[in-house]
């Protein structure tokens, strides 16, 4: 735990205190992303996106399947770079290669697949990868496996096998490799898409926790509407564009735009918006205990 | 065809260290005609239970009958009965492989129906796909490989469902689907089941799914049917689902808290009936102008009893 | 159907064996395959025999668990065994028992037979032993460490070692896929049980172009994930385990050196292979 406390704070030591306008974790200026560069006409997975993330913000990335949100997301840890424009992690471009490194050690990030992120048998050899690539001495390599599994909840795995765990557990192991580089952003790429819902809380619960305590900086990638509430501002993708932009409640409180991007309200958000269409006076409701509250209150109102 | 289980066990490498009972008495009838959803955590026996339904599976402990097929029965013709259960299992889209849409979708048919005549089965083909959502003239010839991960769904679908199948199980449809999509597919579903598949039968995590499309569920915990019915039956009962770890529909959640403030929704926990009885009640509580919440109960009905 | 295969199954458990440095396991794996195929009479295969109980029982591993992995190659055993048995081609003074066109069964060639699978069964199960009490991981590194030399003529012992790591990880997955793959097929009617040899290979094609297609978009999936981890070759990168000998290795490299003595004795010392022909005539009057 020691590590990542002093990580974070690190981050913030790094800002300059002179500045008013710290240095953003994530900057994206303009950037363009195609993925066959030679063709006239091209299409852009991403088009013009332009968008500042701050060091601890955790940002939900919402759209459909090939709005270009996980294009996006590779752009940030230089797997792929921009075809125009300019893309910064803590101020480093990535698109120098040289800097490719750098920009991973702060900038980690889980996939979706939970089978096939893993390179090693065992959960701890598996953990240790990262720090051993990026030279991390022997002994300081135990210690941070120790803080990465104790920070996931998956400290008694530690000599489990990973293909005997369930999808929310291998996910939890894919995020202790990655905070075992300590890094100060984690992105997550649709990590919880493959996971039932079991999986996906115990997913969510980690990275809030992440997000809370060690103040890292979380970029949630996800369909799951329900989950971007969690986070403290969602960002909407469509067809490789920046379309909003906002906390998740004034995003879905513009249902009618979100529905011009094929995508859908939370549950409880859509019956709410239901029953106002319908002449009932209940306030704004995004799970089922305030869409509870809200009916109740608006009954005995009435 | 009607689904009768009792007593259905199976253990999973029997007679070594590893061997695990993956059902231990599992009793459970499927009416033909339903829309029936299968609800239950990873390791709870729903799958080893849906792969039983035809054969995959072989019956080893209880009693197994899908129409006039006995499962238990040695000389059971096991090619026929998978012609009239079909399968898609999760993820269908990576079990593509032939080198056309056409194809992958006319394996099935020709190793159910050997012989069959290239007119006849391009006709069944066509007829498919059509019903799938796939435009034929567009995909047939194309490689599975070229198309997006939505359509290759369908595709696969479609390669279950061309030899029509009186019965269609389906292990997670709308997994990894974005909101979008997963609309799509249940409408495919429901329009599969209207004019295609007699009965179909969803393995699901989500209880806002089941809530919205299932006639009939049954809840599989621990190798064993935990509760069975109607999803308003099922989902009145949070408080045992809590028990086993699995939650219950928004509906059935916001309803629960409602009963306890003394406002009792009767509703089957869809999204539409919700908001008409919520609707209903708001009118009513208009009309008679009186604001106390507590005289409502009496409407409590087959919402089930929190109290 | 495929998970039973004991290959890369690692048995967990805490034990003498199992805390041996790989290296060392390593080495005490070939001096056992030497120790095997210099024995040249029943004495020393039963010497050779002992010495893997022990190590069985030292290992804490079952012995229905090591014994299983015979299964894999029981065919190929039995297979060897017939041939030698019909077709060994003895020496002047052999017994002979039976003839037939090109086929002479003699004492010589039962002996030979016998002496033979034992060999083969004895390789088995101890290498067997090894994988069983040695995780994938350790192996490599093992191999990756003994290798080492090798650096210096430019052979890539890192990537090796990485190759033959991630391989190992990646089977129990590829298997749960077949299985899968294979019962989506089966669903849709395919049939891989009937038919001759050409007929079957022809019905795996069904199953074997998806396992392909996903083995790719793994190794894809799993290069990113490796890139994004930081990872760019064994320039500047440290290893988490380090393999140290300690006193259980010493222990055995004391055992196995008294074992391949002992063989050698043996061999100088006692009668030979077929001696026991003679012995056993004596014995029964013959």
């Amino acid at each position: 735990m020691e590590e990542f406390t002093t990580v974070s704070e690190a981050a913030e030591e790094g800002v300059p205190a002179q500045a008013e306008a710290p240095v953003p974790a994530v900057r994206f200026e303009n950037v363009k992303y195609t993925y066959d560069d030679d063709e006239e006409g091209t299409v852009f997975a991403v088009n013009g996106v332009t968008l500042t993330i701050r060091a601890g913000e955790f940002v939900a990335v919402l759209g459909r399947n090939g709005s270009g949100k996980s294009t996006l997301a590779k752009l940030i840890n230089a797997l792929l770079r921009p075809t125009e424009g300019k893309v910064t992690v803590f101020g480093l471009d990535t698109a120098d290669a040289k800097k490719a490194f750098e920009i991973r050690k702060s900038a980690g990030m889980v996939f979706q697949n939970p089978d096939n992120q893993t390179v090693a048998s065992v959960v701890e050899d598996d953990v240790a990868f990262g720090p051993e690539n990026i030279g991390v001495p022997r002994e300081e390599i135990g210690e941070r496996i120790t803080a990465a599994l104790e920070a996931v909840g998956m400290t008694e795995f530690r000599h489990a096998t990973p293909s005997r765990l369930s999808g929310g557990q291998k996910q939890r192991i894919a995020i202790a490799g990655v905070l075992a580089i300590q890094p100060k952003i984690m992105i997550l790429d649709e990590s919880t898409a493959m996971l039932d819902p079991k999986g996906r809380r115990e997913v969510m619960d980690v990275v809030k926790k992440l997000n809370k305590e060690q103040g890292m900086t979380v970029i949630l990638i996800t369909h799951f509407m329900e989950e971007a509430l969690e986070a403290e501002r969602a960002v909407v993708m469509h067809r490789g564009e920046v379309v909003m932009d906002g906390t998740p409640e004034e995003i879905f409180a513009r249902a009618d735009e979100l529905e011009t991007y094929n995508l859908t309200l939370p549950r409880a958000a859509y019956i709410c918006r239901r029953l106002q269409e319908a002449g009932m006076p209940v306030g704004n409701a995004f799970n089922a205990e305030e869409l509870a509250e809200a009916i109740c209150a608006s009954l005995q109102k009435g | 065809m009607r689904i009768v289980a009792k007593g259905l066990t199976y253990v999973y490498n029997p007679k070594s260290p590893f061997a695990t009972q993956a059902l231990k008495g599992v009793d459970l009838t499927i009416e033909e005609g339903e829309f029936f959803g299968i609800i239950g955590h990873t390791g709870s026996g729903k799958s080893t239970f849906v792969q039983h339904l035809n054969a995959l599976i072989r019956l080893t402990g209880g009693e197994l009958k899908i129409g006039d097929y006995d499962l238990a029965d040695k000389k059971c013709k096991v090619l026929e009965l998978r012609s009239k259960v079909g399968m898609v299992f999760q993820y269908p889209e990576y079990q593509l492989f032939a080198e056309t849409v056409k194809k992958d979708v006319g394996f099935g048919l020709k190793n159910f129906r050997k012989g069959i005549s290239e007119e006849e089965a391009d006709a069944a083909i066509r007829e498919a796909l059509r019903v799938a959502g796939i435009d034929y003239d567009e995909v047939a010839e194309k490689s599975p490989f070229e198309l997006s991960g939505g359509q290759r769904r369908r595709v696969a679908i479609a390669g279950v469902i061309v030899t029509k199948p009186e019965v269609l199980i389906l292990d997670e449809p709308a997994a990894g689907l974005d909101p979008l999509g997963k609309k799509e597919l249940m409408e495919l579903l429901h329009a599969i089941h209207g004019q295609w598949c007699k009965t179909v039968v969803i393995v699901s995590h989500d209880m806002d799914e089941i809530a919205e499309n299932c006639t009939h569920a049954a809840v599989f915990s621990e190798g064993r049917v935990a509760l069975c019915g109607t999803p308003k039956e099922i989902f009145s009962r949070g408080d045992e689902l809590a028990a086993m770890g699995l939650g219950v529909p928004v509906t059935a959640r916001a309803a629960q808290i409602m009963r306890g403030r003394g406002y009792a929704v009767n509703t089957d926990f869809t999204c539409d009936d919700f908001v008409n009885k919520v609707l209903a009640l708001y009118r009513a509580e208009n009309a008679a102008g009186a604001p106390a919440g507590g005289t409502h109960k009496e409407s409590a009905g087959g919402a089930g009893d929190a109290e | 159907m495929l998970n039973d295969v004991t290959f890369g199954q690692y048995y967990p458990t805490k034990s003498f064996v199992h805390n041996m440095d790989p290296r060392a396991k390593l080495l005490f794996v070939i001096a056992y395959i030497v120790a095997i195929f210099i024995a040249n009479n029943f004495f020393g295969l039963i010497l050779v025999t002992l010495a893997l109980i022990f190590f069985i029982l030292l290992a804490r591993v079952p012995f229905g668990r090591v014994l299983r992995s015979i299964k894999m190659i029981l065919f190929l055993i039995v297979f060897t065994a017939i041939l030698n048995l019909l077709f060994y081609a003895g020496g002047e003074n052999d017994i002979v028992l039976a003839q037939w066109w090109i086929i002479t069964i003699s004492w010589q060639s039962i002996i030979n037979t016998i002496f033979l699978a034992m060999r083969l069964l004895l390789l088995v199960l101890g290498t067997a032993l090894l994988t069983l009490t040695t995780t994938p991981v350790a192996l490599t590194d093992g191999i990756e460490s003994l290798l080492k030399p090798l650096k210096y003529i430019k052979f890539p012992v890192h990537e090796l070692a990485l190759i033959m790591s991630i391989a190992l990880r990646f089977i129990p997955s590829l298997m749960e896929e077949t299985n899968r793959i294979i019962s989506a097929q089966k669903a849709r009617g395919a049939n891989f049980e009937k038919g001759g040899l050409i007929k079957r290979a022809k019905a795996m094609i069904p199953v074997l172009i998806p396992l392909l297609v996903s083995a790719f978009r793994r190794a894809e999936d799993l290069g990113d994930a490796m890139d994004a981890r930081c990872y760019s070759g064994a320039k500047g990168r440290t290893k988490y385990k380090k393999l140290t000998f300690t006193w259980r290795d010493l222990l055995g490299l004391l055992f196995f050196a008294a074992l391949i003595t002992g063989i050698v004795l043996l061999n100088t010392y006692l009668l030979g292979r077929f001696d026991i022909i003679w012995q056993v005539q004596q014995w029964f009057g013959i």
